[in-house]
């Protein structure tokens, strides 16, 4: 009668060892990440001193960055980036919104899965040829059939006047914002369809069942539920943007300079990262590329750390 | 049997990597400036046709062929900017030029023909440097009486990545100007004014010099002529309008002297009576006491191999062969590497 017991103590001690080592190696992953997340850190903030201690934190508003002279400041690029990612945003936020709602709510089942692989396969292209495509035939056409109507549309309004002067060249601000839009578009397309998903048919019927119609069961049902998961994707979204580096290089302009017209070329944090580091002559200006890294870093973490607060504060109001 | 199964074809990968590795060891490896790049690889392809020996450049950028040198990562560093005197000194390291080039001013302006607008050095440095504005302004049609310049903006086409081609065409504008030094500067990246518009490396400047009417832009000759681009006929120092060639470019190295340290004579501006005034040769950079005999003489073969047998190799593809004098100046000088 004992041996049974003994060989299941056995199997048990296996059992706990297994999982001991499990966790060991789990947890040496996890840590890997970490590890990497604070090496990065350490570094961009070592190889950024050298600039940060000449500039000071004046560096993050002074908008010159000129490298024959030495002088180098932030804001034309971090205006840059937030410029076309906020119209990245403003444009990808809705149309995504539409093309998840039609996938999970209107659209016919037969449709639904090569409309979805479709919306996948545009989030695989690599983004160089987003910046081709951009440079070769979106600002062409951009510049000839749509940026003189705007600006005879706009006319003589006073803000709007200023926001679409200056010559139409087809690349610039507006054209980065909306080659960006494109890009990410089938990220938050898809995280939205994927949450949108999660709502429990019950719910949905049951609101048909009362007799809603469908933009009410959209707005009263599947939007309250699944908002975490909206605003996670519209993040995921966002970080894609303020990151994304060849598209933009090839349809900003690569100017530095701030004018307030969308029209006129700028460039981003990442765009002047990729093409000046190659060739950047060590010291204040290797130094200053590194510091406008430290920047970018900031800035994704700012807007991560929003995205949890207003997850938070999403989880907080529907508990109560 | 199962774990040996799976390992199998991941240890038979690492081998092989590992045998192709030891292999590419053997080979003569060199990085640094893109411009270079399409000679040096036809001349590796030719090379290893004819003698069965590898050479491998990267075209990493000017600023990475140097770093690479002196970390003695690769056997020769490719460089569009020459490094001074003590520079070599301090490093033990020799430079050569390995083939020239020139910089080309090119234009968009309708209904205007390649070579008909012409340009001077100061009114060049002027438009480059944001003062002119508009394509009819007093000192453009000064020089060009009879053509009919329209009353367009100017829009300058540089180059957004830090770039050797920057760096000549800016130091010949300096040269000009010194108003341009002082608001655009020289060299690798520089402080262009409000109405320029940033293009990624000569095909990112080409593209929007096509696409922008009024744009005025500069690129390597042989990018503007693959891409049928409007020349400037621009005036030399001799006071000669010129239009871009090779013939042009072999003037400019006719007069300057390469017997200086580093072989790396200024070649802008030259007094040669045809020579193309933005003129520049890429230079090569090597050990001159290297730790591995193999590897050094791997690099002086290649050089002395492309030297005599790759000229035609670089016409072809848009460049500019070194005068036959200079090249014994460069064999001597090979004879430093050991």
């Amino acid at each position: 009668m004992t041996e049974p017991v003994d060989l299941h103590a056995g199997r048990v001690a296996v059992f706990r060892r297994q999982d001991r080592l499990f966790h060991g190696v789990t947890q040496f992953f996890a840590s890997i990440v970490f590890l990497t997340l604070f090496g990065i850190l350490v570094s961009l903030g070592v190889e950024a001193y050298p600039s940060l201690s000449t500039f000071g934190m004046a560096f993050v508003w002074t908008d010159v960055w000129d490298a024959p002279d030495e002088k180098f400041g932030a804001l034309i690029q971090i205006y840059g980036t937030l410029a076309t990612s906020v119209i990245a945003l403003l444009i990808a936020v809705p149309v995504s919104f539409g093309v998840a709602l039609f996938l999970t709510e209107t659209c016919p089942i037969w449709l639904r899965r090569p409309l979805g692989t479709a919306v996948e396969l545009l989030a695989g292209i690599p983004s160089i040829v987003y910046g081709i495509w951009g440079l070769f035939v979106f600002a062409p056409l951009f510049a000839e059939h749509v940026q003189p109507h705007l600006q005879a549309a706009v006319g003589d309004i006073p803000v709007l006047r200023g926001l679409f002067a200056g010559a139409p060249m087809g690349i610039g601000i507006l054209t980065a914002g909306l080659v960006l839009s494109l890009m990410v578009i089938p990220f938050v397309a898809s995280v939205m369809r994927d949450v949108f998903e999660t709502t429990p048919p019950v719910l949905k019927e049951s609101a048909y069942g009362v007799g809603c119609t469908q933009w009410e069961v959209v707005t009263r049902i599947v939007l309250p539920y699944t908002r975490v998961g909206v605003i996670g994707g519209i993040m995921l979204g966002l970080g894609r943007a303020l990151g994304e580096t060849m598209a933009v290089t090839f349809v900003i302009g690569n100017a530095n300079r701030i004018t307030g017209s969308l029209f006129s070329p700028g460039t981003s944090i990442a765009s002047t990262l990729a093409n000046e580091f190659g060739e950047a002559s060590p010291g204040l200006h290797l130094s200053s590329l590194f510091a406008l890294g430290l920047v970018l870093f900031v800035i994704t973490f700012l807007v991560l750390a929003a995205s949890n607060w207003l997850i938070a504060r999403g989880r907080a109001k529907a508990g109560r | 049997m199962r774990k040996t199964h799976f390992l199998k074809p991941i240890l038979v990968a690492i081998l092989f990597s590992a045998g192709t590795y030891s292999a590419q060891a053997a080979d003569t490896t060199g990085a640094g400036a893109t411009f270079p790049y399409a000679i040096y690889t036809k001349w590796a392809e030719k090379y290893k046709a004819a003698t069965g020996q590898r050479v491998n450049y990267q075209g990493i950028g000017s600023s990475g062929g140097v770093k690479q040198i002196k970390a003695k990562t690769v056997d020769f560093g490719g460089t569009d900017a020459p490094l001074k005197d003590s520079e070599l000194d301090a490093a033990g390291l020799t430079q050569f030029p390995a083939v020239m080039g020139g910089v080309t001013i090119v234009v968009n302006l309708p209904g205007i023909a390649s070579g008909q607008v012409k340009l001077d050095g100061p009114v060049s440095a002027e438009i480059f440097r944001g003062a002119i504005t508009k394509w009819n302004d007093a000192k453009i049609t000064a020089l060009n009486p009879g053509v009919a310049l329209p009353n367009t903006a100017i829009t300058v086409a540089h180059r957004s990545d830090g770039s050797g081609t920057t760096f000549v065409f800016t130091h010949y504008l300096a040269k000009q100007s010194t108003a341009f030094l002082r608001d655009v500067g020289a060299g690798n990246t520089v402080n262009w004014p409000a109405n320029g518009v940033g293009g990624k490396g000569n095909p990112g400047v080409a593209a929007n010099v096509q696409k922008i009417a009024g744009a005025i832009g500069y690129v390597d000759i042989a990018d503007a002529m693959q891409n049928k681009m409007n020349f400037v006929a621009l005036k030399n120092k001799a006071g000669n309008y010129i239009v871009p060639n090779q013939a042009a470019v072999e003037a400019a190295a006719m007069s300057a002297n390469f017997k200086v340290k580093g072989m790396a004579p200024d070649l802008l501006d030259q007094s040669h009576k045809n020579a193309w005034p933005i003129t520049s040769a890429t230079y090569v950079l090597a050990y001159k006491k290297g730790a591995d005999a193999a590897r050094q003489k791997g690099v002086v073969d290649f050089f002395s191999w492309s030297l005599h047998n790759g000229q035609k190799m670089a016409e072809e593809l848009g460049f500019v062969p070194l005068p036959p004098s200079v090249v014994k100046m460069v064999e001597a000088e090979m004879k430093n590497i050991k």
